[in-house]
């Protein structure tokens, strides 16, 4: 026997404004199986939940209508209070009757028959609502955290002191990441990378920290509580344990590379350390650019190693972990110079990129921290910086704004114009974006104390002139166009989500942006939290940010991670898919329509008459499942159900609705 | 064979006569087939655009509409024409002209494309088939390619290269042997539609484009338009004397150097028609 009870709720004149709540109360009453209707000015207030679980004891109350907020505002509160009755949470049923009826009618006769409508529904299908239960699912007490940046490091340190286990990835043969290319850093112009080895030896010496460089994900199973990662150890050809970072390889080796580090504007040798602050400071052979490797000659490292830590013969390893969160904090890339054919990227040698500078400018980089042009070393006396190379155009680059280029622009004028005695800078600006703390200052003392000089305005393109080049742009403010000579020119060019942001994405079950990065599960109340329960986002992965917030959000994210490690089982909401067996064909349409990778296939068996045949059906991971219905609308056979939401009660709510 | 409905425009009958002959030359050489279109008339270029929306779009495809009839793609030589003509195509195929059109009396459905005579020649038939067919290359010959604004702009319409540094015409003087020089004025105005009413500024647009080819080490001009090249061409004096320096730069239409190439001779390709010589320089390296 099914007995309903309906309450009101005025919401002061919220609802009770637009809707007639006494004639809301009387249809209430006429309707199937409700014994009992009461309204209340304001039903989530302590004695309106008092109330609700007053009338539930009194008069044996087995289901429950609030007719209300929407229940993205209270529903939790509801389902407590019906549980402090003693009812099971999954037998209340709230009714919109205020941002769906009060708030978008403008007088009660519109609004009353409409919340008469809404509560009717609710009440044929609180109906059919069967008691659900929550699930329980156990922990694995040990974090993920994917990328050996700023981010990354920050999230595992975190992780760490609260004690839980955190294995450190890493893909590149030292953490670091951006931050330890930097020179110094706005607002404050610290040294970057003075603030960050600290961080880096700290995460190498935690004991709590496993640090895995030179690794990547290969593959994620499981979920929430219970990850299944399998990772690939690449191979370095140089054995950890053995090998002491005494540097004689690398000062050997006849390979030359490149330098990924030094962005291109220095060598590296083929047995590397990527900078000498590495952490691990133990090497990596660059296949590509081994002798041995591409010759079958050489060995030299191996002659001269006085550990015999080299080892040619090592190869990529897998190795599957188990983990019960993940952090990603796989940073970022910067926006190809090729677009902008215009501004001669490539061509002339002294068209360079932000990153670039930062090299030119620190003293560990290749000019040892003289800002030397690179086409003949000359000192330049005049450079011009051009922000917005990408960032904010939807021609050529991305609509978004960067977010750090403002800043570390104006920290480049400074530094040019701190390094560099007479030294005059020019800056191409849209709009100046000093929107952190102390960072308009900043900007301000870039102008006052050091000169530089603001053109608020587009450059068109780049010619050379004799040995210097022509900036042709123009300047809005004054209307007009203008042509400086430079000697130096440094385009502050796009951040990008990581080229490979989708695959990584599509590894992890996260969804990402059209950019590319990762999404938060809210812009605002979730910044940290991804779709997936259990994947947490720090850093330049999922937006462009500075370091301040960079570092704000991995300890928002290592916060999460060592909330839910804390516990010793999870509680799942009952709220998902479940398959009748008898009814699935084991078409498996259901399959790839699950954005949560939640469904798999197992194999039952049936009699059939006399025999016994076995056959596949879906079957809903319920730690995985977020209760979304898309499988339920895929099933071709109605097998798909979801709990709560089951199609026949839909059906019946659109028949009270409707009929 | 390619066929093609040629378009030559009112240029090409006139003032730029000898584009014609070099165009129509090459073309024959190398097996493209113009049919010139029959009663065609003015795309309309400057003119008509600027006063009446109707006219700018019914000019040019009348002429569309003629080849269509045929079905063949239309060629120009002349920037300004393609840059009409494939715009009157665009706006027949993303927007609404058909109609417009059609209560003109004119039926054109977009069918027939608008290709420029470069594209035709580096892209249809092939700056690799073309080195090919090279007799005489044109090594050591330093050229700054001249795009000018038309042919590239805008973007999304003409769909053509790169908007600011485009390489069409360079991929083509590289594979006659010829040396492309990288330079950056590649796709500045010069100021062909002013060339009446204010010819103190053509001066000016253009000396800034001789002084930058010459700076980049171009021995010549290579263009792909008939009004670019009488700016470049003829106004090179008055340039050299708004600019002070001299700078003595033929300027080529870019059949002229791809026939060339191909074996012909200055007067097939009617090179006596410039007027910075351009004939001596070329006999000056046994290219001519």
């Amino acid at each position: 026997m099914k007995r309903i009870g309906v309450f009101v709720c005025h919401c002061g004149s919220n609802i009770a404004g637009t809707v007639d709540i006494e004639r809301v109360v009387e249809a209430a009453r006429a309707m199937p199986n409700v014994v009992y209707v009461e309204d209340n000015k304001y039903t989530c207030s302590e004695p309106g939940q008092e109330a609700i679980k007053q009338a539930i004891k009194e008069h044996n109350l087995n289901r429950v209508v609030v007719a209300a907020c929407s229940p993205r505002m209270h529903e939790t509160t509801f389902r407590r209070a019906v549980a402090g009755a003693g009812l099971n949470p999954y037998l209340l049923e709230i009714a919109n009757i205020r941002e769906h009826c009060s708030w978008v009618h403008p007088d009660k006769e519109g609004g009353t028959p409409k919340a008469i409508d809404l509560v009717r529904r609710a009440v044929i299908k609180v109906a059919g609502n069967v008691p659900l239960d929550r699930g329980r699912i156990p922990v694995t007490k040990r974090a993920l955290v994917i990328g050996g940046g700023i981010a990354g490091i920050q999230a595992a340190l975190d992780i760490a002191d609260a004690g839980h286990e955190v294995v450190l990835l890493e893909r590149e043969p030292s953490i670091g990441g951006r931050m330890a290319q930097l020179d110094k850093t706005f607002p404050t112009l610290d040294c970057s990378a003075c603030i960050l080895t600290p961080k880096m030896v700290e995460a190498a010496n935690h004991p709590n920290i496993t640090l895995m460089t030179y690794c990547e994900v290969e593959k994620v199973d499981g979920f929430i509580g219970n990850f299944s990662v399998t990772l690939r150890k690449k191979a370095r050809y140089v054995d950890m344990d053995t090998c002491t970072g005494c540097g004689i390889c690398w000062g050997k080796c006849p390979g030359k590379a490149s330098s990924e580090f030094e962005v291109g504007l220095a060598k590296r040798t083929a047995i590397y350390v990527p900078f000498p602050q590495a952490v691990p400071n133990k090497p990596v052979i660059d296949r590509e650019n081994c002798f041995f490797f591409k010759t079958g000659r050489c060995k030299i490292c191996q002659r001269f190693c006085p550990t015999g830590a080299i080892d040619f013969e090592q190869e990529d390893e897998l190795v599957t972990e188990e983990f019960g969160a993940i952090v990603v904090a796989t940073g970022f890339d910067i926006m190809d110079k090729d677009v902008y054919g215009e501004y001669g990227y490539g061509q002339y040698p002294d068209v360079i990129t932000s990153l670039e500078f930062e090299r030119l400018v620190n003293a560990s980089g290749p000019t040892e921290g003289k800002v030397k042009r690179p086409s003949d070393g000359k000192i330049p006396q005049r450079v011009v910086f051009i922000q917005c190379v990408g960032s904010r155009d939807e021609n050529k680059g991305v609509p978004y704004c960067s977010r750090i280029c403002c800043m570390y622009t104006a920290k480049h004028a400074i530094l040019v114009h701190e390094k560099i005695p007479g030294a005059q800078t020019y800056i191409f600006y849209i709009d100046v974006r000093a929107g952190g703390k102390n960072y308009e200052e900043f900007y301000k003392r870039a102008q006052s104390e050091h000169e530089a000089q603001y053109i608020r305005g587009r450059v068109a393109k780049i010619y050379p002139k004799g040995d210097s080049l022509v900036v042709v742009g123009e300047d809005t403010l004054l209307g007009e166009k203008v042509e400086i000579e430079a000697d130096l020119v440094v385009l502050a060019t796009a951040v990008l989500a990581r080229q490979d942001a989708g695959e990584v994405a599509r590894t992890l079950g996260i969804s990402y942006d059209g950019y590319g990065f990762f999404t938060e599960a809210h812009a605002k109340l979730a910044p940290v939290e991804t779709n997936t329960a259990g994947i947490f986002l720090a850093g330049m992965c999922q937006g462009p940010k500075d370091i301040p917030d960079t570092v704000a959000q991995a300890s928002g994210a290592a916060a999460k991670v060592a909330a839910l490690l804390s516990k010793e089982v999870l509680e799942t909401e009952p709220l998902v898919a479940q398959c009748d067996e008898v009814k699935c064909s084991g078409c498996f349409w259901c399959k790839p329509i699950c954005p949560y990778k939640a469904i798999e296939e197992k194999e039952i068996e049936e009699r059939v008459g006399r025999r016994t045949v076995k056959r596949k059906v879906a079957s809903v991971n319920t730690g995985v499942c977020k209760g979304c219905g898309a499988c339920t609308v895929a099933c071709r056979t109605g097998a798909m159900n979801l709990l709560g939401y089951t199609n026949d009660q839909l059906l019946s709510e659109v028949e009270a609705l409707c009929l | 064979m390619m066929r093609y409905a040629y378009f030559p425009g009112c240029s090409l009958h006139s003032t730029a006569a000898d584009y014609d002959r070099s165009a129509r030359a090459v073309c024959g050489r190398l097996g493209i087939e113009l049919a010139e279109i029959p009663d065609w008339n003015c795309c309309g270029a400057s003119s008509a655009h600027m006063t009446d929306e109707r006219l700018a779009l019914a000019l040019p495809a009348r002429n569309l509409a003629a080849a269509e009839k045929e079905g063949l793609d239309v060629v120009a030589p002349c920037a300004a024409c393609f840059n009409r003509l494939k715009i009157t195509w665009h706006e027949v195929r993303h927007g609404e002209a058909a109609k417009l059109l059609a209560d003109l009396g004119i039926e054109y459905t977009g069918r027939s494309g608008v290709k420029s005579l470069l594209e035709v020649i580096a892209r249809d038939y092939g700056a690799e088939k073309l080195a090919g067919q090279v007799v005489r290359s044109l090594e050591g010959l330093k050229v700054a390619c001249y795009y000018g604004c038309l042919l590239v702009r805008p973007q999304e319409i003409m769909d053509f290269d790169d908007v600011e540094n485009p390489t069409v015409m360079d991929g083509l003087m590289e594979a006659l042997g010829a040396e492309p020089v990288p330079w950056s004025h590649k796709t500045e105005c010069c100021g062909a539609s002013l060339a009446l009413s204010r010819s103190d500024l053509v001066a000016s647009l253009v000396g800034r484009i001789l002084a930058a080819a010459k700076e980049a080490g171009a021995d010549a001009l290579v263009t792909a338009c008939p009004l670019c090249q009488a700016n470049l061409d003829m106004r090179q004096r008055e340039a050299a004397r708004a600019a002070g320096e001299d700078f003595n730069l033929p300027v080529y239409y870019f059949t002229d150097l791809v026939g060339l190439a191909l074996g012909l001779g200055p007067a097939e390709l009617d090179l006596g028609k410039k007027m910075v010589d351009a004939v001596g320089p070329l006999r000056a390296r046994e290219l001519a």
